[in-house]
C-alpha cells in the first residue's frame, strides 16, 4: 500500500479492472492474471482484440504469457533492474510526456543539499543509521521545505512537524508561512538538484547490457519491451502496469511498485482511461481489511496508528502526522469522527475526544514479531480468523512453534485447517520435535459461516465494495465473525461492567449496542455499515468525507468509506445491470472514494482542464458550467477552474491548484521522488534477494540494508548470498506462486472434490535442463532443500522453466505452488516450510518470491532424518546464527 | 402408448426423422431427460452474492430451495465479471455445502491427545475469561518510560476474507481492549 499511497497518496489500485479494454499496451509483471484472476482477464483480452500490446513479464511461462504478445522471462528478485532499466531508457532518449511531468509530478522540485544518491554512497542513501539499520529522512526533503507523506511511515516526521507546526501556531499564522512550506521548483528541469535531474542520476547506469547481466534478459527483447510502451504512451496512447504479490513478496517489495509509479508517471499514463496501475488482489477483501485493517500500524482509512510519544495528546498525533495541503491536512476531522464512532457521548472535547483509550505503538508489531513473541511467551493467546499460517505464513515450523507455546489458541474456520490440528499431526509431531503430551496450547475450534449465511460487503481489488445478501442460517455452531466479535465484545463488557480500574474504560466507552436479528442474534451488518459510513449530530447519514467536522459533531468508522450509506441506502447494494450502463457502471456498487473509479482522474486533461485528446477523455472542465465533468465522478474539486492558483498561505484542500491532481498529497503532484513515509529510500534501487546466487551487480550494498531480519534462532536460518562461500550448496533461484483451482494456504479449496481433483498433488516445475542436471524424472519425486527445512513434490519437467544466463552462468529457476498442507482432500508438503523471515521494512511482507534452494531426487526423508539432511546442508554451507544477517 | 408413440420414443427413429441426424442431441433423450429441468429454475429464492474467493469480486446467484443452497452460479448483470466464474468460484456451492465443514466446536483441552464437543455458551465464555486474562498478564502502561497503555498478551490474525463490517468490529474492539498485535494477509 504504501507503494501506491507515497507515489499517489491512496493505497489503491488507481483503476478499475473493465478499464483495461481501454488500454493501448498492457504490463503484466508479478502476476498471473489469466490463472490467479481469470475472470478480471477478460478484460486484457478485451484490449487485446482492440489492438493492445501485452506484455507478461514472469520468471516462468504461464497461461498469461501463452496470451500475452511477448514473453519476458527474468530472474526473480530482479525487477527494479528491469523497471529501472526502462526508466533509464525513457530518460536517455527524452521519451517522457514533458507537459505531464512538468505539471502532475513533483520533477521540478529541488531537494536538499544535503541529499546523497546510492550513486555517491555505493548502494545506500543519506541518512542510514548502521547501527539500528534505518534511516532518517530528513536529507530527502524539499529544499526550503518540510512536507509529510499521504501514506507509509508518517511517524518518521513527528519531531519536524511538531517543530513546524508549533512554529506555526505560536506565530499565529494558522499554518506553515509560504515561504518554508513551499517547495522550490525549476520547471525547465534542469536544476542539478530537482528531482528529474537526481532520478537521471540515479538510474544512469541502468543500461540494457545492466539489464541483460542482472534479469538475464537478452537486450534486444528488453528494448523491444522499452518500445512498446514509449510508443503506447502520450498524448493518444496510454499503458498500464498489472501486478500482484509477485511484486510484493520480496525484501524491498514496496520499491517494485514504487519503480512502476515513476515509469507511469513518467510516461504520463496515471489519471487516464487505459492507464495507471492495476493492483490485483488475491483475497475477497483484502483491501477492504486494508482500508478498514486489521492491521497493526494503521486505524480506519489510512489514519496511523499512534506511536508513543512523551506527553502526545489529540492535538500532538494530528500535529505530527498531518500534512499541510491535500486532503490529509483535514486529519483531525477524520480522526475525532472515528473516536465519535467508538466512543459515542464518552468522546468530548474536554477529554480529547477518548484519544487516549489507544494504544501506543514502540515499533513494528506484524505477524512475525508476534511469532517471536509466542515463543518467548509474552503473547499467550491467539485468535486466528480465516487465516492458515500453518501453511501459508513464511517459515511454516515457526508458526506452529510459536503456537505450541501459548495458553490458547482460536481457530475459526470451515474446517479443521492445519493451523488447527497442527498439535496433533503437525511435522513436528511427525518428526518428533514436539510430543502431542507435552503441548500445553488449549485449542478453541469454532466454525465460521460462509458468505452466503450472512449479510456484508467486501471491497475488491479496484477498492469497490460489494454487498452479499445471506442466503439460509448458518448450520449447527456455525456464526459469523460478526456474530464472535459482537458476542465477545459483549460477555468481556458484561464481565467488566463496573470496573473502575482505567484500563477498562476503553472497552466500557465503546459503542456496542448493534441491534440484532433472529434465532442466534446475529448483528445487522447494515447497522454496522452505516457507523462505517458515519452520521451527524442527529443521527443521519452522512454522504461526503467533506462533512466530516473537527469538533466532534460527526460521527464516522471510516472516513474514505463516506458515502457508501449516502441518504440511509446502502450504495454497495447497487446493482443495475452491466447492459444498461455506460462501461464506467458507477451504479453498480460503491468505490472509495466518492464513487470515483479512475483515481487522480483530473490528470486525464491537460493543464487547462482539456483532455489530452479526444480518444483519452475521461474527465474534463466546463467552462459553461465552470464545472469538472466527463465519464467518471472527477476526482477533484468539482468547481475549482484549471487556472486557481491558491493564496500562499492557503492550507489543506483549499491550498491545491487547479494543476495539482493528486489531491492527497501534501504537494499535489505525483511523487517520482518519494520525499517522506518510506523506510528505504526515496527512489527505486535495485538490491538483491536476502538469497541470492549472485552478487550485486550495480552497487557494494548487496541487500536492501534497511530490510527486516528476524533473528534466525534454530529454525529461521539464512542462506549465505552471491559470492560468500557455502552460496554454492543453495545454486538455484525458487519462486512460489498460486494454481486456478486453488486459494491461497487451501482452506476454501483442498476439501472441494471438484479442486481437489483438479490439481491433485503438490509438484515442483523444472526445465529440462535442471531435470537432467539433477537427475529428476517427470512425475517422479523431487526434494527441494533449504536451511529452514526439506520438502518433497512431485516433478513437473517442463519448458515452461527458462534456464536464463546471467553474469555468464546458466541460472536454473524452481517453482512451487504454495497451496499443501496435511489435511483435506489432497494433502502435500507445504512450501512455506522453506520460506524465511526477512522482511520488507515498509509492510513486513515475507519474500516469499525469491528464494535459493537445492533440489535432488526422491522423496524426503522421515521422522527425525529429515532435519537431519537439513542440518547437514546447513554445514555444508557453513551457515551460522550470523549467516544472512549482515547489513 | 400408442403405435406412433412407441414408434417415436426410438432414438434411431428421431434420429433419422427429427434435426439431430447425428443423434448426439435431442434425438438421444430419454423421457427422463426429456422432463428433467435445471434446480435453478425451481430455486424458491435467487440471493445476489459476490465471490469468496479472489478479489476480481465476481458477482454470483445463491439458488435456495427448501432453506438449502442448490446452485451457485455467476451474476450476468455484474459489470465486471459479466456472468463468469473461474474454476473455483464456480465450485461455490460445494464450498458451503461441503461435507468437510465443521458444524460444532471442539475443543482441545492442554496436553489433550484428542478433541473434545464443547458447547458454544460455553466456549464463548472460557474464550472470554482467556483473553482478559492474557490481555492483563501482557499489560503495559509504560515502554522505557513513554506511555503505551496496551497489552502484548494476545494476537489476532486474519481479515482479507472476512467482510468489512467484521473487519471493523475486531479492529474496534480489540484496539479498545489494548491489543496492538492485530494482523491479516493483506501484507501489501
Amino acid at each position: 500500500m504504501p507503494g501506491l499511497g507515497t507515489s499517489f497518496g491512496r493505497g489503491g489500485a488507481t483503476t478499475y479492472q473493465q478499464d483495461l479494454q481501454n488500454s493501448d499496451c498492457i504490463v503484466i509483471e508479478g502476476s498471473n492474471m489469466a490463472e490467479c484472476h481469470p475472470v478480471g482477464f477478460q478484460w486484457v483480452m478485451e484490449a487485446k482484440a482492440r489492438g493492445a500490446t501485452v506484455i507478461h513479464v514472469d520468471p516462468r511461462y504461464t497461461r498469461t504469457s501463452a496470451l500475452a504478445d511477448i514473453h519476458v522471462p527474468l530472474r526473480v528478485g530482479t525487477d527494479i533492474a528491469f523497471l529501472g532499466g526502462i526508466i533509464n531508457h525513457v530518460l536517455q532518449n527524452e521519451k517522457y510526456f514533458r507537459e505531464y511531468v512538468v505539471n502532475y509530478t513533483n520533477a521540478p522540485n529541488i531537494l536538499r543539499e544535503g541529499f546523497q544518491d546510492t550513486e555517491d554512497l555505493d548502494g545506500v542513501f543519506s541518512g542510514f543509521d548502521r547501527e539500528g539499520r534505518t534511516y532518517s529522512t530528513g536529507s530527502w526533503q524539499y529544499e526550503g521545505a518540510q512536507v509529510q507523506a499521504a501514506s507509509g511511515k508518517r511517524d518518521q516526521q513527528y519531531e519536524k512537524l511538531q517543530e513546524k507546526h508549533s512554529r506555526g501556531e505560536s506565530a499565529g499564522s494558522g499554518g506553515p508561512s509560504g515561504a518554508e512550506g513551499r517547495p522550490q521548483r525549476d520547471e525547465t528541469l534542469q536544476h542539478p538538484r530537482c528531482v528529474f535531474q537526481v532520478l537521471k542520476k540515479h538510474y544512469a547506469r541502468y543500461t540494457p547490457e545492466m539489464v541483460e547481466q542482472i534479469c538475464g534478459i537478452p537486450q534486444e527483447l528488453f528494448l523491444k519491451v522499452c518500445r512498446a510502451l514509449v510508443d503506447n504512451s502520450g498524448r493518444d496512447r496510454t499503458s498500464e502496469f498489472v501486478y500482484a504479490v509477485g511484486w510484493t513478496q520480496h525484501t524491498v517489495g514496496v520499491q517494485y511498485i514504487r519503480a512502476a509509479a515513476v515509469l507511469q508517471l513518467l510516461l504520463g499514463n496515471m489519471g487516464r482511461p487505459g492507464g495507471g496501475i492495476m493492483a490485483l488482489r488475491g483475497h475477497a477483501s483484502i483491501q477492504g481489511s486494508t482500508d478498514i485493517p486489521t492491521l497493526f500500524n494503521i486505524l480506519p482509512g489510512y489514519i496511523p496508528m499512534p506511536h508513543a510519544h512523551a506527553d502526545e495528546d489529540l492535538d500532538s498525533f494530528i500535529e505530527g502526522e498531518r500534512a499541510d495541503k491535500g486532503f490529509w491536512t483535514e486529519m483531525r476531522a477524520y480522526t475525532v469522527s472515528l473516536l465519535k464512532a467508538w466512543y459515542g457521548a464518552a468522546a468530548t472535547p474536554e477529554n480529547d475526544f477518548c484519544f487516549g483509550h489507544l494504544p501506543r505503538l514502540t515499533g513494528s508489531h506484524s505477524t512475525y514479531e508476534t511469532v517471536h513473541a509466542q515463543r518467548e511467551g509474552t503473547c499467550t493467546g491467539y485468535f486466528l480468523l480465516g487465516e492458515n499460517p500453518a501453511v501459508g505464513s513464511a517459515n511454516a515450523a515457526m508458526q506452529r512453534l510459536g503456537m505450541a507455546n501459548l495458553d490458547w489458541l482460536v481457530v475459526r474456520d470451515f474446517s479443521l485447517i492445519e493451523s488447527a490440528t497442527w498439535w496433533k499431526d503437525g511435522p513436528e509431531i511427525e518428526s518428533g520435535e514436539l510430543r502431542t503430551e507435552d503441548i500445553g496450547t488449549e485449542v478453541f475450534f469454532l466454525p465460521a459461516a460462509a458468505h452466503t449465511e450472512k449479510d456484508g460487503s467486501f471491497t475488491n481489488t479496484q477498492r469497490m465494495l460489494q454487498y452479499h445478501h445471506q442466503a439460509v442460517e448458518p448450520p449447527g455452531d456455525a456464526r459469523s465473525e460478526l456474530w464472535f466479535m459482537f458476542h465477545l465484545g459483549r460477555i468481556v463488557r458484561e464481565k467488566l461492567a463496573g470496573s473502575t480500574d482505567p484500563r477498562d474504560r476503553p472497552i466500557l466507552d465503546l459503542t456496542w449496542d448493534y441491534p440484532t436479528k433472529g434465532r442466534i442474534a446475529e448483528p445487522e451488518a447494515e447497522a454496522v455499515l452505516a457507523e462505517i459510513n458515519g452520521y451527524d449530530g442527529e443521527g443521519r447519514p452522512l454522504a461526503s468525507y467533506e462533512q466530516l467536522e473537527e469538533d466532534g459533531s460527526t460521527a464516522c468508522g471510516c472516513w474514505i468509506y463516506c458515502g457508501v450509506y449516502a441518504d440511509g441506502i446502502n450504495q454497495a447494494d447497487r446493482r443495475k445491470p452491466a447492459k444498461e450502463q455506460d462501461w464506467v457502471a458507477n451504479q453498480w456498487g460503491w468505490a472509495w472514494p466518492a464513487n470515483r473509479r479512475v483515481l487522480y482522474n483530473r490528470a486525464s486533461a491537460d493543464p487547462d482542464g482539456k483532455p489530452w485528446s479526444e480518444r483519452k477523455a475521461l474527465v474534463w472542465w466546463d467552462e459553461d458550467s465552470a464545472t469538472w465533468t466527463g465519464h467518471d465522478i472527477p476526482d477533484f474539486d468539482a468547481h475549482m477552474s484549471p487556472w486557481h492558483r491558491p493564496p500562499e498561505d492557503a492550507t489543506g484542500g483549499e491550498a491545491l491548484s487547479g494543476v495539482d491532481p493528486f489531491i492527497m498529497q501534501s504537494d499535489g503532484k505525483g511523487w517520482l521522488f518519494a520525499v517522506a513515509g518510506l523506510a528505504d529510500g526515496p527512489l527505486p534501487t535495485h538490491y538483491e534477494p536476502q538469497e541470492s546466487p549472485f552478487d550485486n551487480l550495480l552497487y557494494g550494498q548487496q541487500r536492501n540494508p534497511a530490510r527486516q531480519v528476524l533473528p534466525p534462532g534454530d529454525h529461521n536460518r539464512y542462506h549465505p548470498t552471491g559470492s560468500a562461500p557455502g552460496s554454492d550448496v543453495f545454486p538455484f533461484a525458487v519462486t512460489t506462486y498460486r494454481l486456478t483451482e486453488h486459494h491461497t494456504a487451501g482452506g476454501m479449496s483442498r476439501g472441494l472434490p471438484y479442486l481437489a481433483e483438479l490439481q491433485p498433488e503438490m509438484f515442483c516445475e523444472v526445465s529440462p535442463e535442471l531435470a537432467r542436471l539433477r537427475g529428476l524424472e517427470h512425475l517422479g519425486w523431487a526434494t527441494v532443500v533449504t536451511a529452514r527445512a526439506a520438502i518433497e513434490a512431485r516433478v513437473l519437467v517442463t519448458e515452461r522453466m527458462t534456464p536464463l544466463t546471467v553474469q555468464g552462468r546458466t541460472l536454473h529457476q524452481v517453482g512451487l505452488p504454495y497451496h499443501w498442507g496435511g489435511n483435506g482432500l489432497t494433502t502435500g508438503d507445504a512450501a512455506n516450510e522453506l520460506s524465511h523471515q526477512s522482511l520488507d521494512p515498509n509492510v513486513h511482507i515475507q519474500e516469499v518470491k525469491a528464494l535459493t534452494c537445492d533440489i535432488r531426487p526422491g522423496r524426503r526423508p522421515r521422522g527425525p532424518a529429515r532435519g537431519a539432511l537439513v542440518r547437514e546442508y546447513q554445514e555444508r554451507a557453513g551457515i551460522t546464527e550470523q549467516t544472512g544477517t549482515e547489513i | 402408448m400408442g403405435l406412433k408413440t412407441f414408434i417415436e420414443s426410438w432414438p434411431v427413429y428421431r434420429q433419422l426423422t427429427g434435426d439431430d441426424p447425428l443423434g448426439r442431441g435431442s434425438a438421444a433423450y430419454s423421457a427422463t431427460t426429456r422432463n428433467l429441468v435445471p434446480r435453478t429454475a425451481t430455486a424458491d429464492r435467487v440471493v445476489k452474492s459476490v465471490c469468496p474467493y479472489c478479489a476480481v469480486g465476481c458477482g454470483q446467484n445463491v439458488y435456495v430451495q427448501d432453506g438449502r443452497v442448490t446452485q451457485i452460479e455467476g451474476d450476468p448483470d455484474s459489470p465486471v465479471s459479466r456472468g463468469r466464474l473461474c474454476p473455483k468460484g464456480a465450485a461455490t456451492k460445494q464450498l458451503v455445502t461441503s461435507s468437510g465443514r465443521e458444524h460444532r466446536v471442539l475443543y482441545r483441552r492442554p496436553h489433550g491427545t484428542d478433541w473434545e464437543p464443547l458447547d458454544l455458551d460455553t466456549a464463548m465464555e472460557m474464550i472470554a475469561e482467556r483473553v482478559l486474562r492474557s490481555r492483563r498478564q501482557g499489560w503495559q502502561d509504560e515502554d522505557e518510560g513513554k506511555k503505551v497503555n496496551r497489552t502484548l498478551g494476545f494476537a489476532s490474525l486474519g481479515g482479507a476474507t472476512l467482510d468489512n463490517e467484521e473487519n471493523y468490529l475486531i479492529k474496534k474492539l480489540f484496539t479498545s481492549m489494548g491489543a496492538v498485535q492485530i494482523e491479516n494477509q493483506a501484507r501489501i
